[in-house]
């Protein structure tokens, strides 16, 4: 994907030289290895600044709501269903957005590379298939990147952008050989009482930063119930049931809405895997509704609409 | 210089013997970092680590902390009195804090502890706490402290000064806390150096190759700070979440919440963090830091410009570099950091890079 960067760049140039739109989302090179930030251009000259490689995984579709500018968006697969998810709920008008779609082969899983490589990373570099670990000591690894992916990427079936203008390449094979629920199989398999010991240590090391919720492109309420105070709906300390509470609510609060974009869990400064609430909600939706978010713009969303024959097995 | 040799085997001793005065303190590894934690009898605090994700402010200042507790029982007789919340003070040792984050307890002090407020939660810990320190020889990519008035061996906050030497350290001891706790470990055996703790000090200073300016930040007109054009782009990327916040040494910020649980309640403080929208939003609705850009701006000016004005002690940052490696979309405080000691200046387009 590191060729994108040329495409990129040159598209951006484009579309702010014709006046197409007023600002391009992309990201620039970050600081660190494996990190890229995301930024805006509104100049045609600064479109050099742009890339693209497996360190794009920030859900750009965050940074649209609350904009008066038109705008010009990257979007990977999962991007795109949120830009989607966006103009289904009135969040963005598709007029004022320009899609560059971007065809994807996965997001590199910083934490993962890190956990199984010793010493101190300087650089992390791509080239085709292979993922080369630079370190400070002057060594380096190699990985092939379908096994440093994010959790979400490796099973990601809609890697191609669903809704886009344009696309900065062709079109990439989805995944067909993946199984996307084993994860959540094995928790729906446990008893009760050590799914309640899973979730206590899954979410112990939380420090309620809300990193999660703020890189989700769902959360956008104005104020969220974790911080509302009349009535207060949760303490805010570090109390294990108010921590639950933030985290669960906040699932159910995506049902039907989350493409398993992974942001949430990149952006845990803990590395809490809170994809697991998620994706059993997205699992639910599926199995009852057939229903994956953010896949058309004329269709609403499972809990938003109601059909005499809706499955109704789940409530006692 | 006159040096206390402390070999593996002394540190061993000497640790199980602290335990018996002293809560220990020390870090611990868990599956993928390292964190502060209180050791049980017999546990070794584990002195390879590098650093630790979260600092440990939270020695000091928990992340949740009690402070009073009352009840709304109309039968009881002390019903609706507030009464301070019982608490452990007794003697702890922290083990192994790195020079960074015991300089942090410094900086925060400023604030804590003044000649018209003294939080007397955050002192009494301070204050029941021996800092022992172990120096860097190997500082992360992330690490600037050299620029920060700070170092790999700096001794500000330390009450003991270890460095590593083999197998065992070599210790400096730097105070009265420092000498009693030396005593009571029977680390005594002092030696001279012949300058190795310099020299290995020297070394290690040379090692911190990532530096900041901060020359300018003290003469800079606020509010042309504060004007700056930068800050939509510095901005963008954030997601207002507390990471920087609550993994920082020195950020200090905390709200005061009352819990009641049936007729038992409790004020306590816990963490806050400027990045929050709710931080600043008044009870009218208002809030005079409405827009990320506020915020973001307000954590960098409040770090870099207000506290360099307010104490004259150099800027609210020691270079950890926590905030750097654990930012989610890497929004980078050397970076910040630069255009704002340039801005109006020559260099501003080089900081920009």
């Amino acid at each position: 994907m590191i060729a994108y960067t040329d495409k990129v760049r040159q598209i951006a140039r484009r579309l702010l030289e014709d006046c197409s739109v007023e600002m391009v989302i992309g990201f620039r090179k970050g600081s660190q290895p494996m990190m890229n930030e995301p930024c805006f251009i509104k100049k045609a000259e600064d479109a050099d600044q742009l890339v693209w490689d497996g360190n794009c995984g920030i859900n750009l579709a965050n940074y649209l709501t609350g904009r008066k500018e038109k705008i010009a968006v990257f979007a990977k697969g999962c991007d795109s269903r949120n830009i989607v998810t966006h103009i289904v709920e009135n969040k963005v008008q598709r007029d004022r957005l320009v899609i560059i779609g971007v065809p994807c082969t996965g997001m590199i899983d910083k934490r993962l590379v890190a956990s199984q490589t010793e010493g101190e990373i300087e650089a992390v570099s791509e080239t085709g298939d292979k993922v080369v670990v630079k370190l400070k000591d002057g060594g380096s690894t190699e990985f092939d990147r379908r096994q440093v992916l994010q959790g979400n990427c490796a099973l990601c079936v809609h890697r191609n952008p669903v809704i886009y203008d344009e696309l900065v390449a062709d079109l990439v094979e989805e995944q067909t050989d993946v199984d996307h629920w084993a994860d959540i199989r094995e928790i729906e398999a446990m008893d009760v009482e050590k799914r309640r010991r899973f979730f206590e240590d899954l979410l112990a090391p939380c420090i309620r930063c809300y990193a999660c919720r703020n890189a989700c492109p769902l959360c956008y309420c104005p104020t969220c119930f974790v911080d509302e105070s009349r009535p207060q709906w949760l303490g805010k300390g570090q109390d294990q049931i108010d921590v639950h509470t933030f985290h669960f609510l906040r699932a159910f609060h995506c049902a039907g809405r989350c493409t398993d974009c992974g942001a949430c869990q990149r952006a845990c400064p803990v590395g809490i895997n809170m994809r697991l609430l998620t994706k059993k909600l997205e699992k639910d939706c599926f199995e009852l509704y057939q229903w994956e978010a953010g896949m058309a713009l004329d269709q609403r969303p499972a809990l938003d609409t109601y059909k005499p024959d809706d499955p109704e097995g789940f409530i006692k | 210089m006159k040096v206390i040799n402390i070999d593996q085997k002394k540190w061993t001793k000497g640790i199980d013997t602290l335990g018996s005065s002293y809560k220990l303190i020390g870090p611990v590894a868990e599956k993928d970092f390292h964190t502060f934690e209180i050791l049980q009898q017999g546990q070794l605090p584990d002195m390879s680590f590098t650093n630790t994700r979260l600092s440990p402010k939270e020695v000091v200042f928990p992340q949740s902390e009690d402070m009073f507790v009352y009840s709304l029982d109309q039968n009881d007789e002390d019903c609706n009195i507030l009464k301070e919340a019982p608490k452990d003070y007794s003697p702890r040792v922290v083990l192994g804090i790195r020079p960074c984050d015991a300089r942090a307890m410094r900086l925060v002090k400023l604030n804590f502890d003044t000649e018209q407020y003294k939080d007397p939660y955050w002192l009494r810990l301070y204050e029941a706490t021996t800092f022992v320190g172990l120096a860097c020889d190997q500082p992360c990519a992330t690490c600037f402290c050299t620029s920060t008035g700070c170092g790999p061996y700096h001794e500000e906050g330390l009450d003991i000064l270890l460095a590593k030497d083999g197998d065992g350290f070599k210790a400096k001891v730097l105070t009265d806390k420092g000498r009693q706790l030396a005593e009571a470990s029977g680390w005594t055996d002092t030696a001279d150096d012949g300058g190795a703790f310099e020299n290995a000090r020297r070394a290690a200073e040379a090692g911190i190759t990532s530096k900041v300016a901060t020359d300018r930040l003290r003469q800079m007109d606020t509010l042309e700070l504060y004007g700056a054009d930068f800050w939509e782009d510095v901005s963008f990327a954030c997601i207002n979440c507390g990471t920087c916040t609550y993994l920082c040494p020195t950020c200090w910020c905390f709200d005061i919440q009352d819990e009641v649980h049936g007729k038992k309640g409790k004020r306590m403080r816990n963490w806050d963090s400027c990045m929050f929208p709710i931080f600043t939003v008044h009870t009218t609705g208002h809030n005079p830091r409405g827009t990320k850009l506020h915020r973001v701006r307000q954590r960098f000016m409040h770090k870099l410009k207000y506290f360099v004005d307010k104490y004259d002690q150099g800027i609210m940052c020691v270079g950890c570099g926590r905030c750097v490696q654990q930012c989610p979309v890497n929004i980078d405080i050397r970076r910040v950091c630069d255009l704002m000691n340039s801005y109006g200046s020559e260099n501003a387009c080089a900081a920009q890079g």
